[in-house]
């Protein structure tokens, strides 16, 4: 009973913020937003017994990507008029975008309420998570059986840290040779 | 215990809104938190999975996906930078040098 | 047999036509660098190179049996098609072989006489590629074996008639004239075609032999195929022969130098179409109708040509309608059943017609240009040679014995009473009085009385060069003795064409030889020919010599019949209201509103559609992220609804 209050409750926050993101004029509301559908989110991983990522939700994604994010949105100090933005010039994007996005969510919950999920169920059931421990698993996992796409994503890492770099980077004007 | 088909259904709910939000806003930077927002939704729906077949698998993939949008939001806002020094702009309506 | 280096002359007929071919193509590529002499030299040993082979092949054709007289030479298949075969391939019989002395030898001659005529013009190559190009069709068209290669050498020739008579191009008379007889010709073309196909339908072979062969079992007599085949065959050799309702362009087409009116338009090109039907003897002899319609028309064309023939004043136009008329008559004698006749009528006219042609153009070179016959007369003096030869072809085309001319037209005319009807013998014998009076009325106007020269002409007029004259005197040599090839007891040409007329080789057929008719009649029928002959030079002469102011009395009396005579029955200002022009307009309509509207409208309104479609499809880039994006979502929403309704 406990579960399904809290689920609601955090459901709701989460869909509250999520729609201020959209809906927020000042991109450092939306920022702030945002941070609060991550932790209502790491909340909810709680509930499905997935603790690490929990954790790792609200360390990385909240606490290094969206204070990235709010950096940028400084850094770039734009004005009032660049916030809003004037007039849209495509007046039916608006309208179009939200039928849209509506009948997406139809269709969603009609497939999600249809179908009936089948799958072969593997062994780690809650209580054997929580004997061994959910990050010990974690890390056994990720060094046994996802090896290899552990190590690309650390290339993938460099990668991004090499292309930010040279995007950012401003153009070094080479002094006349007099 | 709930039914976890309710989870799906929020993640659902997420994925549409951050659709919307990436249609709907002109700011380029918002648009991108869109994006990390239905990212999100994603790794609510995989933990649900993961959840509902007893495996560990779906939470490995969440970790990768985090990985992935930490590269990605690094690499795009630092596009959404170079646009800017070069447009003094951050409207995409006004990058639209590929029109008939 | 003669042997040459191992075969016989008979084998090498393929080289008759590979001489003319040969001076063609070097003349055709080299001529322009090359001197005029040697053009000339090239031009005239290519002709007598096929006329000495002629010759030899004649003599081994003598050498076979009559009944076996028939050589047969194939070289490759040109066409194979299903069923369908035409086959490169020559045949010499009598028929042919006769035809390519007349054709090679007669060229010869005129390609001399060119030499001379043409040695002013720059264009001296061209014309004797032509005029070799053209000898090569026209031995091919006798020579073929086969419908559809004969076909090929009577269009050649009508090819190269249309660039002859077009050769000052510059002249817009000319072009005009060489079209004219182009397109008429091809009028007849389109019903040797049909005729082509129709032979092709009945007997699936367009082979000579076989056809002929097959032709009595297949076709009944008077039936309605030998009808049609013959006729659509026979509308072929109007256009190509000049008779009505397609001779228009033979007058015109004197516009073309003297020497090829006298090759193309007297000798050859325009004997083709006698050729043609007396090779085709044996349809033509299954089909009774079609041979009254040739003999209607060969009659009523002689005639009426000769009455246009009075009242011409230009010397080349007299000599073109009296071609008209004569073959008139070649056509009369085959319509009536006397194809060795008509055939002989061809030689004897080759060679007098040609002597005339050719004595005009002399008269004209030492004119200067002028062809009026008012600005002439009297120049018997100045010309001698050129008078001599030209009253010799006079007198043969008039039909005074012994000249070539009265035997061969005698004979139509004896034909005509005894096996045609007397209507066909007064429209001969009426016709060959107007043509004694036209021509001897030319020879007056020409050489003799008071000279109407101008004072320029005057002064220069000259006898033409040795290379000019002698030709003439070959010729009048001929036209003197030609005649007693066929001379009517012991004729040599009855006998050596007979196997070609009736079953072809398969023993001698009467072909027109005179056993059916009496000494006495025979004796009676050629008085009453000179007799008549001999008036029309009187009425000649009396009109030009004695009373010269009668002629113009006589046309103050009959003005209305002269103006019709003189302005040709106003026939070509008929074709010209009926025919030329509705085509010309309806081609105009077609043009500016079919083709341009309405086939170039559709394709660009094609080329429209696909524009406009882009332009449609041009504002889905807007270029802006969003809207692509938005079309990215309503893809997907599409794809998950569609799988949701299908599933």
């Amino acid at each position: 009973m406990l579960e399904s209050l809290l689920f609601l409750i955090m459901g709701l926050i989460t869909i509250v913020c999520a729609l201020c993101v959209v809906f927020q004029k000042n991109p450092i509301y939306s920022a702030i937003f945002l941070i609060q559908t991550m932790v209502s989110l790491a909340v909810l991983y709680v509930l499905l017994h997935a603790q690490f990522i929990a954790a790792i939700q609200v360390m990385v994604y909240a606490g290094a990507i969206m204070v990235l994010f709010i950096f940028v949105i400084m850094l770039l100090n734009l004005s009032k008029e660049d916030v809003e933005g004037g007039r849209d010039k495509l007046f039916f994007q608006k309208p179009s975008a939200i039928i849209l996005g509506f009948i997406l969510v139809v269709m969603i919950g009609t497939v999600t309420l249809k179908t009936v999920s089948q799958g072969i169920k593997d062994e780690y059931t809650p209580e054997i998570i929580s004997q061994i421990g959910n990050t010990q698993l974690v890390g056994k996992m990720l060094f046994t059986k996802y090896v290899f796409p552990f190590e690309i994503a650390s290339i993938l890492l460099f990668a991004a840290i090499i292309g930010a770099i040279v995007l950012v980077k401003k153009r070094i004007i080479e002094d006349e040779k007099v | 215990m709930i039914p976890l088909t309710w989870y799906l259904i929020l993640s659902g709910i997420l994925f549409s809104i951050g659709a919307v939000g990436v249609l709907i806003r002109r700011n380029a930077i918002v648009i991108f938190m869109c994006i990390e927002l239905m990212l999100n939704a994603v790794n609510l729906a995989f933990i649900t999975f993961s959840r509902q077949l007893n495996s560990m698998d779906g939470q490995i993939f969440v970790f990768f996906i985090m990985t992935v949008a930490a590269a990605e939001a690094a690499v795009g806002l630092a596009i959404i930078v170079a646009i800017y020094r070069n447009k003094a702009t951050v409207n995409v309506d006004d990058i639209n040098l590929m029109k008939w | 047999m003669t042997y040459f280096f191992g075969c016989s002359y008979l084998d090498l007929i393929g080289y008759v036509l590979l001489f003319p071919l040969a001076g063609t193509v070097i003349n055709g590529f080299l001529g322009k660098k090359l001197s005029k002499s040697i053009v000339g030299i090239i031009g005239c040993t290519a002709i007598g190179l096929a006329f000495i082979l002629s010759l030899f092949v004649f003599i081994d054709l003598l050498q076979l049996a009559p009944e076996h007289r028939v050589f047969e030479k194939n070289y490759f298949t040109w066409i194979g098609s299903g069923s369908f075969e035409a086959i490169a391939g020559l045949q010499a019989d009598p028929l042919s072989v006769v035809m390519i002395l007349m054709v090679s030898g007669v060229g010869f001659l005129i390609h001399v006489y060119s030499v001379g005529y043409m040695l002013d013009d720059d264009g001296f190559y061209r014309y004797f590629t032509y005029l070799n190009l053209f000898t090569f069709s026209m031995l091919l068209l006798v020579l073929a074996n086969n419908f559809l290669l004969m076909f090929i050498g009577w269009e050649g020739v009508g090819l190269c008639s249309y660039l002859l008579i077009g050769y000052w191009f510059e002249k817009k008379s000319a072009s005009s004239a060489g079209m004219k007889a182009f397109i008429v010709n091809r009028v007849g073309d389109f019903g040797f075609i049909l005729a082509i196909m129709l032979i092709f339908v009945t007997f699936n072979t367009i082979d000579f032999t076989e056809v002929f062969h097959a032709a009595p079992e297949h076709l009944q007599m008077g039936g309605f195929i030998a009808t049609m085949i013959t006729l659509l065959l026979f509308v072929g050799a109007i256009g190509k022969s000049a008779q009505i309702p397609l001779y228009t362009w033979l007058p015109d087409a004197m516009e073309g130098p003297t020497p090829v009116s006298a090759l193309i338009h007297a000798a050859t090109m325009v004997t083709a179409g006698v050729y043609m039907v007396v090779r085709c003897n044996v349809l033509y002899t299954l089909a009774p109708f079609s041979l009254t319609v040739v003999a209607v028309i060969g009659g009523v064309t002689a005639l009426f040509a000769a009455t246009i023939g009075l009242a011409q004043n230009d010397i080349k136009r007299v000599l073109a309608y009296s071609t008209v008329s004569q073959i008139g008559y070649m056509f009369l004698a085959c319509g009536i059943g006397a194809y060795v006749t008509g055939i002989f009528h061809l030689l004897t006219h080759s060679f007098f017609k040609a002597l005339l042609f050719l004595g005009a153009g002399s008269v004209i070179h030492g004119l200067g240009g002028e062809q009026d016959m008012r600005k002439m007369g009297g120049l018997k003096k100045y010309m001698p040679t050129t008078y001599k030869t030209f009253l010799i072809g006079t007198l043969a085309i008039a039909g005074i014995p012994p000249f070539a001319g009265f035997f061969s037209k005698d004979e139509i005319l004896l034909e005509a009473f005894s096996k045609g009807s007397i209507l066909f013998w007064g429209l001969g014998a009426f016709a060959a009085l107007l043509t004694a009076f036209y021509m001897f009325r030319l020879l007056f106007m020409t050489f003799c009385g008071k000279s109407n020269m101008s004072k320029h002409a005057e002064a220069h007029v000259h006898e033409s060069p040795m290379i000019i004259l002698i030709p003439l005197l070959v010729l009048a040599f001929l036209s003197i003795l030609g005649g007693f090839m066929g001379f009517p007891t012991a004729s040599a040409i009855n006998s050596f064409l007979a196997p070609v007329i009736g079953g072809g080789h398969h023993g001698t057929v009467d072909g027109g030889s005179l056993h059916h008719v009496s000494a006495g009649m025979m004796f009676s029928m050629m008085g009453i020919s000179t007799g008549i002959a001999i008036a029309g030079i009187f009425i000649a002469y009396l009109m030009y010599i004695k009373n010269p102011d009668l002629p113009a009395k006589l046309v103050g009396k009959f003005k209305l019949i002269y103006t019709i005579i003189y302005n040709k029955y106003y026939v070509d200002e008929i074709y010209d209201a009926t025919i030329v022009k509705p085509t010309v307009k309806s081609s105009f309509i077609l043009w500016r509103i079919v083709d341009v509207r309405i086939i170039d409208g559709f394709v660009n309104a094609i080329a429209r559609i696909v524009e406009l479609k882009g332009e449609v499809l041009k504002l889905f880039q807007t270029g802006y992220v969003r809207n692509y994006a938005l079309s990215i979502l309503l893809g997907g929403v599409i794809i998950i609804v569609c799988s949701l309704i299908l599933l």
